[in-house]
């Protein structure tokens, strides 16, 4: 037994109804991308939790990392006029 | 500094100090901050730095759960195909499936630690590894499914609800997932234990014979006492775990108590009595030398179970080994087809 029968890692998404994106929901692992769907039907999807399943190689995935977070996120912190409770529209205007 | 592949396992270390002392100072630092960043109730994610120690606290205790879920199909698949109806019989079938299923979400848990599946698989498959010592029990009568249902999952949900709010991310999502999956267990388990309850006078008997020999290995499911259990204290601090093993048990042992009284059984431990002061069931005491012997290798099943696995994967060579082949040879074929 040598762990080169240890199938890649696929991460799975579904989507639980049309209307809504895909999902994470975990990993599992395959040899292909079609076994990677026939076991997540099996893995993720036992109580109807879906109707579409997306597998994509963990390898092809590129994350930010946590140490970016500050520089990545905080800007997006001060910039409170992009909201629109930044604004002030009298009450007699109704809903804006 | 710690560079990290997509799973946050540790490629590479480097530092930007001069002296060890330095590097000391910074590997205090980035402890102090892990613990307050734990202590803020934030959860921990695949990449963010953690403690060494906390990566390998986590790796073993989800591989164990994960290893517990997959000889826990053991005793039970025992029954499936001697379960007395159809109605049983698919919802044993569906309940082994899960147990699959939950060993599946936790060894992926564990992998996003940087753990291998396989190397865990083969640690579980040459002894090295622990799992759960209830597994190591056996299961002569169909109440014992019963029993597992309504005592041993009963016992694993106590534990496994508190660590749905583990810190922990991927192991507290795995939770969730699992014990929504859980309830129907429990519930099946204990219909089980009503229907032989109320039935003829050897239904009854096989009802009571089975929660007497599953309550007190129930009980042990938790672990050793607080004060016998050395690693709690820094599970606790990293809010691995939320409660303590002996809160955990009195907590089961309060659920299930007024459970058994409701099928008219007698739980077996002359000791038991609702103690109105603390607002808990006061208990006997657990033989902790049964326990350390059944962990040890020597629990009535566990050369079987062991046996059981190593045969089933084994003998599910050939399926992993084609399963390559095909995937290799359809590849093959897709890349003839676009040349």
């Amino acid at each position: 037994m040598s762990n080169k029968d240890n199938w890649k890692i696929w991460e799975i998404f579904i989507r639980s109804r049309n209307g809504l994106s895909h999902k994470h929901v975990g990993s599992l692992h395959a040899p292909d991308a079609e076994m990677a769907i026939k076991n997540a039907r099996d893995v993720y999807t036992r109580r109807s939790e879906g109707i579409s399943i997306w597998v994509v190689p963990s390898e092809s995935i590129t994350a930010s990392s946590p140490d970016e977070t500050e520089p990545l996120f905080t800007p997006a912190d001060d910039k409170v006029y992009r909201h629109p409770t930044f604004y002030d529209i009298p009450d007699e205007i109704g809903h804006m | 500094m710690y560079l990290r592949d997509f799973y946050g396992k540790a490629i590479a270390r480097i530092f930007v100090t001069e002296s060890t002392v330095k590097i000391m100072t910074k590997e205090t630092s980035l402890e102090d901050r892990f613990q307050q960043y734990v202590d803020g109730e934030n959860k921990v994610e695949p990449k963010d730095w953690m403690p060494e120690a906390y990566r390998k606290t986590l790796i073993r205790q989800i591989s164990q759960h994960a290893h517990s879920e997959v000889v826990g199909m053991l005793p039970e698949a025992n029954w499936i195909t001697r379960a007395p109806s159809l109605r049983r019989k698919v919802a044993l079938l569906a309940k082994v499936q899960d147990e699959a299923g939950h060993g599946l979400y936790l060894y992926s848990a564990a992998e996003t630690l940087g753990a291998d599946r396989m190397d865990l698989i083969k640690d579980l498959l040459s002894g090295k590894a622990k799992y759960s010592s209830i597994f190591n029990y056996p299961t002569p009568t169909w109440a014992d499914m019963g029993a597992i249902g309504w005592l041993v999952d009963g016992a694993a949900i106590a534990n496994q609800v508190m660590l749905c709010r583990t810190s922990y991310g991927p192991y507290a999502r795995a939770m969730v997932r699992i014990c929504k999956e859980e309830s129907f267990h429990q519930r099946q388990g204990y219909e089980i234990m009503m229907t032989l309850a109320r039935g003829s006078e050897a239904q009854k008997k096989m009802a009571q014979d089975a929660l007497n020999r599953w309550w007190w290995p129930s009980l042990m499911m938790f672990g050793p006492t607080d004060d016998h259990s050395p690693n709690s204290a820094q599970s606790m601090k990293w809010k691995i775990k939320r409660k303590s093993n002996d809160e955990l048990r009195q907590e089961f042992i309060d659920k299930t108590v007024p459970q058994a009284e409701f099928l008219g059984l007698r739980v077996p431990d002359d000791a038991l009595r609702w103690n109105e002061e603390r607002g808990h069931y006061d208990h006997g005491e657990i033989d902790w030398e049964e326990f350390y012997n059944v962990i040890k290798g020597n629990g009535p099943c566990n050369k079987q179970r062991m046996d059981a696995r190593n045969k089933a994967h084994d003998a599910g060579a050939w399926v992993r080994e084609a399963a390559n082949a095909y995937a290799a040879k359809q590849a093959q074929k897709k890349q003839s087809s676009a040349a």
